[in-house]
């Protein structure tokens, strides 16, 4: 598709050269060929990689706006800070954490979701809609919600639930959860998982129904058991869905905010890289640090973004020969 | 369903079709009743068991504030907009109107902007490809990739010096940038299923660009257009950091709103419920519309 557009479209390239008017029109044409893309280039180039050229340069500052005389060039002092001090790097290892654990749980029942909606039942468009609706939910209602609506300890949903199945069997001491303050970061992963889930179900759904059938019907004539197709045909062309899932999915949780900030405000030991920056900058206000922590989350981004980049340049390859 | 896109649908002859009813048959014929609804119950059960928080809040935001905040819950009270009526502001409070407004604003001014700059870049990008465009698309990408946090401090100095702090103008510029690759990505898959016999038909014809641009690009891209606006409002609506550093009082956004909630006593949980409620609606309706759509956006355009 791609080939034949780029075969209409691009001049030959091998055409004779000699004529300099043909060579100067040439040029001209290059130049409307690119004219449309400049615009959203420049912009792009502008409003997102001069900033972080500025993060860079002030990483390697002393600088607390409060006390502005005193800012000067700082080397790696602020690195050697973000490495060291025990709040940032516990920041750190929550990121890695968080971002594992939700991304994995929610790759896992994803999965099994996509698996279950690729079959053809009763009511499948409204089932896969109601899955779909945590996702759709704005990220700082849905953390309101799990917050007041569902974790609170004394009238919260889930306690309420526990309560309510307790006295069914006569019982007026239910067991009662208290998930925001004694494990503040399992209720951030909770809430997480439930709200990326569906993106992952998404996904591999799609994978599912790019599958072709010729050879899961052969498989089937064969006599290979569910379990083997499974394993030895969808799983191994779901791979590059998985990991599409599982990077896009890491990119956008390692940089989430909302649900650190609304749920636990990043107390306990559940700040993650992102909400600490934030307090380092905008309370704080150490802007050298916070730039130096920013500059180690895009290091760390760019780790995983080079393998995301492969999956999605396979996907897009496959497109292109398509 | 979704993996059938326009173009496939389009170059996919007689032939093909009659390959995926045979497809068809052979399916049901593979998977017995039986166990389809076996798989149906299950998904069933966990669609409800995902949709409860999101239903929970629905019924809570009609309760009153007494019957919300009951243990075990009361799913029988009665309803009322009592909750409603005190998000807007009816009795006391502050209006949520202004970050209703600002975030209508910024959604659709910086949505209208994406496409300004997008469409004419996925054209670039995809008809008439430029030179290595794939590195562009690459590029376009990376800047995707960039967490907000790594550029968010120059950019908030940047706004103080210049006085465009609390503006909703320069939050608009924020939420073009954040969403224009996506935008661009989508597109150039979009334009992409324009069939190259079509182009090539108008080529002959003797049709000029503009003529082309609208008589055959536009008809297919538009429904690609139409979803690319809706993920960017998504988006641009959805989003919490930038507006929270970038404003204030004047130009808060509706998702800054609800932070006031954060801290929030939970005495008032039926009208965090409504709050939660009202803020969320246009993002559904937007995303169920655009459902497929949604992922492309989100994986960037390498699923369909």
């Amino acid at each position: 598709m791609t080939t034949a557009t780029a075969r209409i479209s691009r001049p030959g390239h091998a055409t004779d050269r000699t004529s300099r008017n043909q060579a100067s029109r040439e040029r001209a044409l290059a130049w409307a060929r690119r004219a449309p893309l400049l615009p959203a280039l420049v912009f792009l180039i502008i409003v997102t990689q001069l900033p972080f050229v500025v993060t860079l340069i002030i990483s390697f500052l002393n600088w607390n706006s409060l006390s502005p005389d005193k800012t000067a060039f700082a080397g790696l002092e602020n690195y050697i800070t973000v490495l060291t001090d025990p709040d940032l790097r516990q920041a750190i290892l929550t990121t890695i954490i968080l971002t594992v654990s939700v991304v994995l749980l929610s790759l896992v029942i994803g999965l099994g979701l996509a698996l279950l909606l690729d079959k053809k039942f009763i009511g499948r468009g409204l089932a896969r809609t109601l899955l779909i609706a945590p996702f759709l939910v704005v990220p700082v209602a849905a953390a309101l919600i799990w917050k007041h609506a569902l974790l609170n300890p004394a009238y919260g949903l889930i306690n309420g639930i526990l309560t309510w199945i307790w006295s069914l069997f006569g019982s007026q001491t239910p067991p009662q959860l208290d998930l925001l303050s004694q494990a503040p970061l399992m209720a951030v992963i909770v809430s997480l998982v439930w709200q990326w889930t569906p993106f992952m179900m998404l996904i591999l759904l799609a994978g599912l129904q790019s599958r072709p059938m010729d050879t899961v019907e052969a498989a089937q004539m064969d006599g290979a058991t569910p379990w083997a197709i499974f394993r030895h045909l969808t799983l191994p062309h779901l791979r590059q869905y998985l990991e599409l899932g599982g990077l896009l999915g890491a990119i956008y949780i390692v940089q989430n905010f909302d649900a650190v900030f609304t749920l636990t405000a990043g107390g306990l030991g559940t700040a993650n890289l992102p909400y600490a920056i934030y307090q380092t900058f905008y309370f704080a206000n150490e802007y050298g640090l916070a730039s130096a922590a920013g500059v180690v989350v895009v290091i760390g981004t760019i780790i995983v973004a080079t393998f995301a980049l492969r999956t999605v340049f396979s996907l897009f390859k496959k497109e292109a020969a398509r | 369903m979704s993996t059938l896109t326009p173009a496939k649908a389009h170059t996919a002859s007689a032939h093909s079709s009659s390959q995926t009813g045979i497809r068809r048959r052979g399916k049901s014929r593979m998977d017995p009743t039986s166990n389809n609804t076996a798989a149906g119950l299950a998904a069933w059960l966990l669609a409800l068991l995902f949709a409860a928080p999101v239903l929970w809040m629905i019924l809570t935001s009609f309760h009153s504030e007494t019957d919300a905040a009951t243990n075990p819950p009361s799913i029988a009270a009665n309803l009322t907009l009592g909750a409603y009526r005190e998000f807007f502001g009816d009795t006391s409070g502050v209006s949520p109107w202004p970050s209703l407004i600002n975030s209508a604003t910024a959604s659709v001014f910086s949505t209208v902007l994406v496409l300004i700059l997008a469409i004419p870049a996925a054209y670039a990008l995809s008809i008439r490809p430029v030179k290595k465009w794939t590195d562009v698309m690459f590029f376009f990408l990376s800047t995707k990739m960039m967490p907000v946090v790594a550029a968010i401090l120059p950019l908030y100095l940047f706004a103080r010096t210049v006085g465009a702090l609390d503006n909703i103008w320069f939050l608009i510029l924020m939420y073009t940038s954040m969403n224009l690759p996506i935008a661009v990505w989508m597109m150039r898959s979009f334009l992409a299923e324009v069939p190259v016999e079509m182009l090539e038909a108008a080529q002959i014809d003797g049709a000029n660009l503009i003529l082309t641009l609208r008589k055959v690009i536009a008809p297919v891209a538009m429904p690609g257009i139409a979803a690319t606006a809706l993920i960017c409002f998504i988006f641009s609506w959805n989003e919490l950091l930038l507006a929270r550093v970038l404003t204030g009082v004047v130009a808060g956004t509706a998702p800054v709103f609800l932070t006031g909630f954060v801290s929030g006593q939970g005495l008032f949980l039926a009208k965090v419920c409504a709050a939660a409620v009202v803020i969320s609606l246009p993002v559904l309706f937007a995303g169920f519309a655009a459902q497929d759509k949604l992922v492309q956006g989100l994986s960037l355009g390498a699923v369909k």
